[in-house]
Order: C-alpha cells, then structure tokens, then sequence
C-alpha cells in the first residue's frame, strides 16, 4: 500500500517476496504479461491490481505460472481436489456430514465409497475417521467429499480402520511432508514401519506396529515442523539410536 | 464454532495407551507438564504455562464500601474468563456451565481456604475497605484449566502490591506509588490445585490431563491443598464409585505435586523480586525468548564473468593438448599407503560404451555441484573455474578425445549463467556437438541476455550422443 514497500516490489525478484496483506503486487505480475497465470490462495485480484490478502511469502509454480501465498496456518480452508481427512459427525438421509476442519461439515455420499450401491450400503459408523478427496469446494457451497476416484475405485480413500491415532498439525507441516523435497517419512519408514495418511486440512492419520511406535512417529512428525532436512535427518538418526537401544535394552 | 469432534480412532487409542501406561506426550502417568511463571511489568500480574495451557492473571484493586454483615473485612472477587481464544467450542460472552464450575472451584480453592488476609484490607471499618479483584484469563486450553489457574492467580496475589494508606483522624490518604511504596498483601499461604483423571470406574489414574485426555476420561478429581498439607478443597465429577484408598492415594500425589508447584512460584517470586530490586529489566518482553534474525539472505547480484569466461577458454585450449605424462607413477596417499595408476590415461584398448555414458553423466553432477558453488558466492568462481579445468582435463585424460562436447559447453555455460543471471540463447543441438560454436556462444552470452536453455541445451546433448 505505502510507497516504499512498493519500490521493494519492483526492486527485488517476483519469487520469495515477503507480503502483507493490502500489498499491491501488480508489479510482480508485470513480467508474466501476456501470458495468462493464476491465482492462488492469499492474492485476489481487485479490477486491474492484485493484491494480496495474507501475510506470507509469495510463491510461484512454473508449469501454469500460478502464484500463491505461503504462510503459517492452523485453519483449513477447502480446495477442490485436495485430500483430507474427516471425522463423521453425523448422518442425514443419504449423506454423512463430515467435520474437516472447514467453516461448515462436509457431505459425503453414502455412494461415494468403493463397491457401494444403494443395497451394499458402506459402514460407516459416526465418530469414524474417513480419508477422502474434495469433490466440491465453493465458497458459497458445503464442501463435498468422495472416498472413490472417477473409475470409482477407492485408491487408498476410504474408512480407517482397525485402529491407529489422528492428530492435527498445522497446514503447513502437511504441505511439507506431502511436498516430493522433504524425506521425513521416507526416513521415518526406514526406523519404524509407520502406516499414515495426511490430510491437507492439518490432520495426519498414523498407526505404527505398537502403541509406542506410533507415539514415537507422531512426535517425530510434529518435532519436524520447523526443521531443515539435515535437522530431519540428525533427528531420525537419534530416533533410530534411541529405538535400537530400547530393543536391545528390552532383549 | 463446533469444537473439532473426537474421533473412534482417537478415543481408542488414547484408552489404550492409557491401558498400557502410556501417554501421547510421552509422560509417565503421574508426571506434570513443564510449568513456566512469568511475571508482567505491571504488579498482580501473572502468566503461567502449563505445557500448552495458558492461563494469564491479573490482580487489581479498588476501595469500596464493605458488606454490611463484614464491616471490617476487604472483599476478593475471582472471575474467570473463558474466550474463544482458548478453545473454539469456548463461546463468548457469558461463561458456561463449564466456566461457572471453574470459577466458583477457583474461588472455593481461594477465597473459602482464607488465603489471602482479609482484615488487613479494611481501611475504615464499616467505611472503605480494598477490593480485590483477579481477572483470569485463559489463552489456550489444553486441559488442566484449573491447576494452571489456580497457580496463576495465587502467583499474581502474592506479585500483587496495593497503594499505601495513611489514616489520621477522619482524613483517608491513598498514597501513590511515587509518594510511598505500595504494600504486598497478605498471603498466608498458597493453595494449588492439582487434577487427577480416572479411566474405567477409577483403574487407571492420571495426573495433569491434557485436552484429549480430558475428553475421553470418565471422572476427574480437583485437589487443591498447600505446602502445609492441608486440603483446601476436593471436587469430583463423573460418575465413578472410588475406593478410599484410590482417593488417600491422589492426597498422596497431590502432597509431593503441591510441594513442587509451591517452590517453583516462590522461586518465580524470588527471581522477579531480584531483578527488581536490582533495577534489572523485568516483564513479559524480558522473558521472551529472543528470535532475533541474524542473518539475511543475499540478494541476486551481478558479477563480472568475463575473467571466468577467459579462465574457461584457457582451460579448453590446454585441455586441447595431448596429453604428454603417461607414465605410471606410483604416489604417497598416507603413511605407508601408496596408490597407483591414479590420473594415468587409459590403456584399454576397447572403449566401455556404458563407462562412458556413466562418467559423463558424473561430469553433469560435478558441474551442478559447481552451479551452486557459484550460486553461493560470486567468490568462488576462480575456485569453479579451476574445478571445471580439473574436471576437463580428467576426461581428457581417461578417455582421449571424445566427439560430444556437451560437457565442455555446460562447464563454460553455467558459470555466467549463473554468476549473472544472464541467460543463454537457445543452443541448436547440431551446434552444440561442435566446441566452437558451444564456446563461441557463451561468449556472446556474457555480454547479452536470452531466455534460459540450459537445462533443454543438456538434456538435447545427452539426446545427440
């Protein structure tokens, strides 16, 4: 908005600018001109300016130019396409309405499941954790989930079950682990046998071999939040250090 | 806002875990959380934190007229304040049943124990006597409101100081803090609460639960007590039939807990009142840990790259040469370690096709690496360039000449590409095969600017080969 954070726009690369929100970024998108580019979550377009509407860091993505803004965030914010994790709050007729952390529960279909009909009916009991893709996420609209993709196989979507814990993190330690960079969980397999599935709206279901391991993984992954990958890495070692020595210490 | 809803598979496991002895925060079943107590700038006024809860108190005062029944009795309110902040299911406004029960067990655990002196805070009796008044405040709810609350508020009476007053005749003066120190109250001693869940009709017992213990357990218990050893209040909700001994047990953990908690706010005391007296910064801003940003990122630069440019064309021209060492010398590595063959040029006669490709591929890597060197620090290119020459030179050294000239380009290209954010032109992939073209359009590079190719020139070379 002020002046002098302007000419910082113009002055510094379009990549890793820090915003505020009412910050006029028109410069930045003067180089992409011509081309079409999109916007992402954080920036609105206002007549002929965009601006940005989070504090953050702006992003870019090189295939489609799409912009967005990074930050810290602890609320989620439904987006078509994303997978989440939901908790089954309650039934109404033909829908299950699901609690994913948005402003309003999102309905899933009783239909939406693997191999359901209208007589094989899926069992789904409320309170139970369900992993599934955003099908709709309007503004105006309640969200609604699938636990199928369009050739109506589930792909790991579905009811967890049979145990395991779910806890909540913050958005963006779930961007970062589902980001193709970060190693955690790969390392994190390698020490202890971890089955997990995260959602983008900050939960992450996990279930390890015992109780312990799978209080051992989910205070990894929530250590992990603000490390850098060779902090990750030493983590993980000591981990793994300190797993061995209780087997050793129990045999 | 709904409170997010616990999950079967969160209730499960937490009970099992709890059956097993263990918690999801990794305490034991009878460990507190880490209690931190800060004091503010301003006297009366507290923070503590209790793992993750956060309860802030503050102490104030007033000179009211007192109850007609206590004519020479101060007055003490509590009033506990649960914002949305803490919890989302926390409505705003008026308290809930739940914040109902919290306040009048704070007051109960406070007021009713007689902790605070309430004689000495008459001024006139029958007149004016002081009230005090003890907003507190939860910032984040993660169980355990009340032991965190109950800490905060008996640590901000205790940090609390009301104005003097002098009495002379009829005449009442309150004096400011300028004209006379102002006076503690008095504290006879510091009653703590301490909750206890209860899991499965009181077989399983926990000390300090957190929100999601809370959540799933079938009863708890409030104790609150003193360094004394004397109850000043028990509360139990739930429906559970305990044994006595379950309940002689909790006094037990609640004796040695109280102990703890009691020289950690007399130390917090201490430590505030140190600083104090020794004109140290004191407050909120003081306990803060510091998260000072002590370094910052370079921006992009400009750099000069003809110099490396040069340097780059001097190493092509020697590595041109033939190579004129072959013998095979053997050299001292360490103490009594002596390698051979090493740097010698290949006297195998059939050339290995997937060495080769292999080698040029270690090339590639190596003039990544040399990207980033330079990408870090404009300084290091003679470093770089020297590496590039190495490198160079080592191929020549193992393979002879070899028609695809890919690398040679790249180790030129990346160095201005690099250094000076300047961006090649598009390199025909015919062109590339031939060294004079590759270098002369590098040079041509570093003095104008294109669009960037490198990535497409290396992958189309490794394509021709």
């Amino acid at each position: 908005m002020a002046p002098p954070r302007e000419e910082t726009v113009e002055s510094k690369s379009s990549e890793n600018l820090r915003v505020l929100p009412g910050d006029d970024l028109s410069d930045v998108f003067i180089s992409t001109r011509g081309s079409k580019f999109r916007l992402g979550p954080g920036l609105r377009q206002e007549g002929e300016t965009v601006v940005a509407c989070k504090c953050g860091i702006l992003r870019k993505k090189e295939p489609n130019d799409v912009f967005w803004i990074d930050n810290h965030q602890k609320r989620y914010v439904p987006v078509k396409g994303e997978t989440v994790l939901g908790i089954v709050v309650g039934k109404a007729g033909d829908v299950f309405k699901v609690d994913i952390g948005g402003s309003v529960p999102a309905t899933l279909s009783y239909l939406a499941f693997e191999g359901a009909t209208k007589r094989n009916r899926p069992n789904v009991a409320i309170g139970d954790v369900v992993f599934g893709r955003l099908l709709v996420a309007n503004r105006d609209m309640e969200p609604e989930l699938v636990c199928m993709d369009s050739a109506g196989r589930s792909g790991g979507l579905g009811i967890m079950s049979d145990g395991g814990f779910m806890f909540q993190c913050s958005l963006g330690l779930v961007r970062k682990m589902l980001s193709p960079k970060c190693t955690l969980v790969k390392q994190l397999g390698q020490v202890m046998p971890v089955e997990l599935a995260a959602g983008m709206n900050g939960r992450i279901w996990l279930r390890g071999k015992t109780v312990s391991s799978t209080i051992t993984a989910m205070n990894a992954i929530s250590s992990a939040e603000f490390m850098t990958e060779s902090e990750i890495r030493l983590m993980v070692h000591r981990l793994q250090d300190s797993v061995s020595g209780m087997w050793s210490g129990i045999s | 806002m709904k409170e997010t809803p616990l999950s079967n598979v969160e209730r499960d496991f937490l009970l099992a875990a709890i059956r097993s002895g263990k918690r999801i925060d990794g305490r034991d079943t009878y460990d507190y959380r880490n209690i931190k107590i800060t004091f503010g700038l301003e006297r009366g006024c507290c923070e503590v934190q209790l793992g993750q809860t956060r309860v802030l108190a503050q102490v104030s005062c007033e000179a009211v007229e007192p109850r007609n029944a206590r004519p020479t009795e101060g007055q003490l309110y509590l009033n506990l304040e649960l914002s949305p902040m803490a919890s989302p299911g926390f409505e705003p406004g008026r308290l809930s049943e739940y914040g109902v029960e919290l306040n009048r067990l704070l007051e109960r655990c406070l007021k009713d124990s007689r902790a605070v002196d309430m004689e000495s805070l008459c001024i006139v009796a029958g007149e004016k006597v002081w009230q005090i008044r003890v907003d507190v405040h939860v910032l984040n709810h993660d169980g355990s409101i009340l032991d965190c609350g109950s800490i905060a508020a008996i640590a901000a009476l205790s940090h609390f100081r009301r104005p003097d007053v002098t009495v002379v005749g009829e005449t009442v003066t309150i004096h400011t803090p300028e004209d006379r120190d102002p006076v503690p109250l008095s504290v006879h001693h510091m009653p703590v609460c301490i909750s206890f869940a209860f899991f499965e009709q009181g077989k399983y017992l926990l000390v300090d639960p957190t929100f999601k213990e809370e959540s799933v357990m079938e009863g708890n218990m409030v104790m609150a007590m003193n360094a004394h050893r004397e109850l000043c209040t028990v509360q139990m909700t739930g429906g559970m039939l305990l044994l006595k001994d379950q309940i002689l047990r909790c006094s037990q953990i609640a004796v040695i807990k109280v102990a703890e908690v009691t020289e950690l706010i007399k130390k917090a005391l201490s430590n505030d009142a140190k600083a104090r007296s020794e004109g140290k910064k004191c407050g909120y801003a003081e306990s803060l840990p510091r998260r000072r940003i002590t370094t910052s990122v370079a921006e992009p630069q400009r750099v000069d790259t003809t110099k490396s440019v040069e340097m780059a064309q001097d190493v092509i021209d020697r590595a041109d040469e033939p190579v004129q060492d072959l013998d095979v010398k053997s050299t001292l590595l360490d103490a009594g370690f002596r390698g051979i063959g090493e740097g010698a040029a290949n006297t195998w006669l059939i050339p290995d096709a997937e060495n080769e490709v292999e080698e040029d591929e270690d090339e590639m890597e190596d003039a990544d690496e040399e990207e980033e060197v330079d990408a870090m620090d404009d300084g290091t290119s003679d470093v770089a360039a020297r590496r590039n020459q190495t490198s160079v030179s080592q191929t020549r050294v193992a393979e002879g000449y070899h028609s695809d000239s890919s690398e040679e380009a790249e180790t030129v290209t990346l160095n201005e590409e690099v250094l000076g954010g300047y961006k090649r032109p598009p390199v025909d992939p015919s062109a590339d095969l031939d060294l004079s073209v590759a270098l002369k359009t590098s040079q041509i590079v570093s003095s104008t600017s294109g669009p960037p190719a490198k990535k497409k020139t290396k992958r189309k070379g490794k394509k021709n080969k």
